[in-house]
């Protein structure tokens, strides 16, 4: 082996400073880069599990189907037969999961109604909208119409 | 006859319910050990997302029910899905007048009066889960992905919380949640499709505007929806690849 | 946050009402555009063989290394989780821009700058290292590395080693900061920073900045050490500063002109802005005060006889008025940036803080920082001959 030009010494141990120093580099990236990166794409394969584990609020309608047959079938026909039921009862997967202990609350018929029946010029021409003030006699809107099948035959 | 299959269609629902809830369960023993428990498969499904704008109301039952369903904080600056309202003059259809009173959260109060020649309509927005997402490509660490089955995501563990793809989505669906100083937006209900419910918006959706689809499902009514009507994305010189797909998408809407 | 709600104008996207990039953002570009146009002014005189301006060479390369180490400090502070910056070294991803700012970074500092400064320095080190004692003997001796060989042809090799590493730090440099350009310019969905020009004009505007930041070190270094400002060397950094912000303020126009030429879906929402919520610090400070006065005064030197009293009080005024109107290019550009809609129908307001994590007072810190640094290094790797200080002592 030849020996090393003295004059050229120092240099050499600066290249082993930076040799060592990207080794260091890909040693700490070998033992750091998250497990599963990559498996799927440029991502870490675990947050698909992550996201998928979070809980739901909503259980969907097939649920409510499940035990409230009844509903289902008085509501058949009419114009509210396709309206998701939490979209008027709230999020109930709680109570889906344990139909005893956890009860859904009723909902607050005039204003949840109006939430949709109010008059508005953005909505389409199409949809039954009403003035409260002019529409029935200011009182629940229950008193007229069913909720699970609005029509008055 | 019609009672036998009545029960038989009872019993045959609760089997596959106590199967499927106990899958559910038996996934969550095994969260975080990887995808042993695969009952679904990423290959198989694409999903997008089809509104009907001639069919929303404003109800802000979307934006309510995601939310509650994602824990979206619920201050006015943060928002998965919102709803705008469009004010557009015919003569001046370039400069509509647009607003989202706290994202439509509460629906929209009357502001415009009837017949003055003007447009006006509804138009819900969301994350476009676009196939070239913009906000992917400039995440510097991988932290926001497009999954194999077509849906943009964020890993909460691993996000820098840069900012870079708040900046480059042209839509405006991302913000930092800060409660964890990382970015958020629309997962399009991931926990839940992949469980084979549909998103929180859809479910709650009174009129059936929002649609969840699965592109890959050939008898997904999706296909039929994109054939039958005039379809936009928003806008498509961005070429992102939006996946949200609109019906009846007015000229006037950004 | 409520706040934010009255400053709105017309319609936002309402997760677009808060600005993402804050003051801290506005000094990453102008820290880096600093570095750059400091390097570049160096290698001005070690490749480029321009002898006027060697007696900047030493004091810019510790300008520019005092400014690169606090560089990636306000992008540190702005995260929302700091300790996961490493991830960009872990996993950088390929088709981010912002990904590669780590690695262009560490091989500018690590590769171009240190080095360079180490070669520069290296027979000053060795000569510290032989007249100190205790704990200065120590460090001298470490940043000599244990070698003590400073032969005229040691030297020699480091002069040629020097120069190549100087010839690859110039397209280092203009990749430091052409791409911290890129970084906006290459986001589609914003149109203000949306163009093809956006790193060149960064580039550009990194060499007047920079030019003019080591203008007044030297101006002021000068004064404080009380020895007589070398007025060639002097006169002909001007003559770059200007030489510079020319082809800068041309790309600027250039920009400008094509923009309103083109007049694009969001080009009345731009104009707006430009009229009203931009109008002082993009027209009256950027480009008025910032650029047009201290253009004029440099061309004005070109072609009037002044005295060099007065050359330098013109120098020294102009290159701080070019210090302000690049600042405020990048305010403009950054928050500029963010306070329309990308509906273009509304606009938005800045809420800047104060002694917030990504307020006033963090940021006049950060620009504090640097000069405290310099003095540091000033002090260690002192750039100026030592008078009476150059016998070899031999080492004990």
């Amino acid at each position: 082996m030849p020996a090393l030009d003295k004059d050229k010494r120092h240099l050499y141990r600066l290249a082993v400073l930076f040799a060592a120093g990207i080794l260091a580099f890909l040693g700490l990236r070998a033992v750091m880069v998250p497990k599963g990166f990559g498996r799927y794409g440029f991502f870490r394969a675990g947050a698909l599990t992550d996201i998928r584990s979070l809980p739901i609020s909503y259980a969907g309608r097939a649920a409510c189907a499940d035990c409230h047959s009844d509903i289902v079938d008085m509501r058949k026909g009419s114009l509210h037969a396709q309206i998701g039921c939490e979209a008027c009862h709230g999020p109930l997967e709680a109570h889906a999961a344990a139909p005893d202990t956890t009860k859904p609350r009723l909902p607050n018929g005039r204003a949840l109604c109006l939430g949709c029946h109010l008059e508005n010029v953005a909505k389409p021409a199409s949809f039954p909208q009403v003035d409260p003030k002019e529409h029935g006699d200011a009182g629940p809107c229950t008193s007229c119409h069913n909720p699970h099948h609005p029509e008055i035959s | 006859m019609a009672v036998d299959r009545r029960i038989f269609l009872q019993e045959t629902g609760k089997f596959l319910i106590l199967t499927g809830v106990a899958s559910v369960a038996f996934e969550h023993v095994l969260a975080g050990t990887a995808e042993a428990a695969e009952n679904y498969h990423l290959t198989d499904h694409w999903w997008a997302m089809a509104i009907d704008i001639d069919k929303c109301i404003g109800c802000g039952g979307c934006v309510r029910a995601c939310k509650a369903e994602n824990h979206v904080p619920l201050e006015p600056f943060y928002f998965r899905t919102w709803v705008e309202r469009y004010h557009v003059k015919p003569e001046d259809m370039e400069h509509p007048e647009v607003d989202s009173p706290d994202g439509g959260y509460d629906g929209f109060p009357e502001r415009y009066a009837q017949g003055d020649g003007t447009k006006n309509f509804f138009v819900p927005k969301l994350c476009n889960h676009c196939a070239h997402s913009p906000c992917v490509q400039v995440c510097p660490v991988g932290a926001t992905f497009e999954s194999p089955d077509g849906v943009v995501l964020v890993d909460k563990s691993y996000c820098l919380g840069c900012r870079y793809c708040v900046q480059a989505c042209p839509y405006g669906c991302r913000f930092i949640d800060p409660r964890t100083n990382t970015v958020d937006k629309c997962t399009l209900c991931y926990h839940r499709i992949t469980k084979g419910l549909t998103t929180a918006c859809c479910e709650v959706c009174p009129m059936g505007a929002r649609r969840l689809g699965d592109l890959k499902d050939p008898k997904d009514p999706i296909h039929a929806f994109l054939r039958d009507h005039k379809i936009q994305v928003l806008k498509p010189q961005m070429a992102t690849g939006a996946k949200v797909y609109y019906n009846d998408l007015d000229g006037s809407v950004r | 946050m409520e706040a934010i709600l009255h400053g709105v104008q017309g319609y936002m996207y309402p997760n677009e009402l808060e600005l993402q990039w804050s003051i801290l953002i506005v000094l990453y570009p102008f820290i880096t555009g600093l570095v750059a146009g400091a390097f570049i002014l160096a290698s001005l005189e070690r490749v480029f063989k321009v002898e006027a301006v060697k007696p900047t060479y030493r004091l810019a390369l510790l300008t520019a290394l005092a400014f690169l180490i606090v560089a990636p400090l306000p992008l540190q502070m702005h995260l929302g989780h700091p300790e996961r910056a490493f991830e960009m070294f872990l996993t950088p991803h390929t088709t981010s821009a912002m990904a590669m700012f780590g690695f262009v970074y560490l091989w500018y500092l690590m590769a171009v700058l240190v080095v360079e400064i180490w070669l520069e320095y290296r027979k000053d080190i060795v000569l510290a290292w032989r007249g100190s004692r205790g704990a200065r003997r120590l460090f001298y001796g470490i940043l000599a590395l244990g070698s003590d060989n400073i032969s005229p042809r040691a030297l020699a090799i480091d002069e040629k080693v020097g120069k190549a590493v100087t010839i690859v730090g110039i397209p280092s440099a203009f990749l430091l900061h052409g791409y911290v350009g890129f970084i906006f310019g290459s986001v589609k969905a914003n149109p203000w920073w949306s163009s093809p020009l956006m790193p060149v004009v960064f580039l550009f505007s990194a060499m007047v900045s920079g030019i003019a930041l080591v203008l007044l070190m030297y101006v002021f270094f000068s004064w404080l050490r009380r020895t007589a400002v070398d007025m060639l060397c002097l006169d002909t950094v001007a003559k770059y500063l200007l030489y510079a912000f020319l082809i800068d303020f041309s790309l600027e126009m250039l920009d400008l002109v094509h923009r309103i030429y083109e007049a694009d879906e969001s080009f009345r929402a731009l104009d707006f802005m430009v009229h009203t919520r931009l109008y002082v610090s993009q027209i009256v400070i950027q480009i008025y005060i910032g650029t047009l006065v201290p253009l004029g005064l440099l061309a004005l030197t070109q072609f009037a006889r002044f005295g060099e009293k007065a050359r330098k009080g013109i120098y020294t005024f102009a290159a701080c008025l070019t210090l302000v109107g690049i600042f405020a290019m990048r305010w403009n550009v950054v928050i500029g940036g963010q306070l329309f809609s990308k509906s273009f129908l509304g606009y938005t307001t800045y809420k800047m803080g104060f002694a917030t994590r990504e307020g006033l007072l963090p940021a006049i810190v950060l620009m504090i920082l640097p000069f405290v640094l310099l003095w540091g290094l000033l002090k260690l790797l002192p750039p100026w001959e030592k008078e009476g200080a150059a016998e070899v002592q031999p080492l004990a």
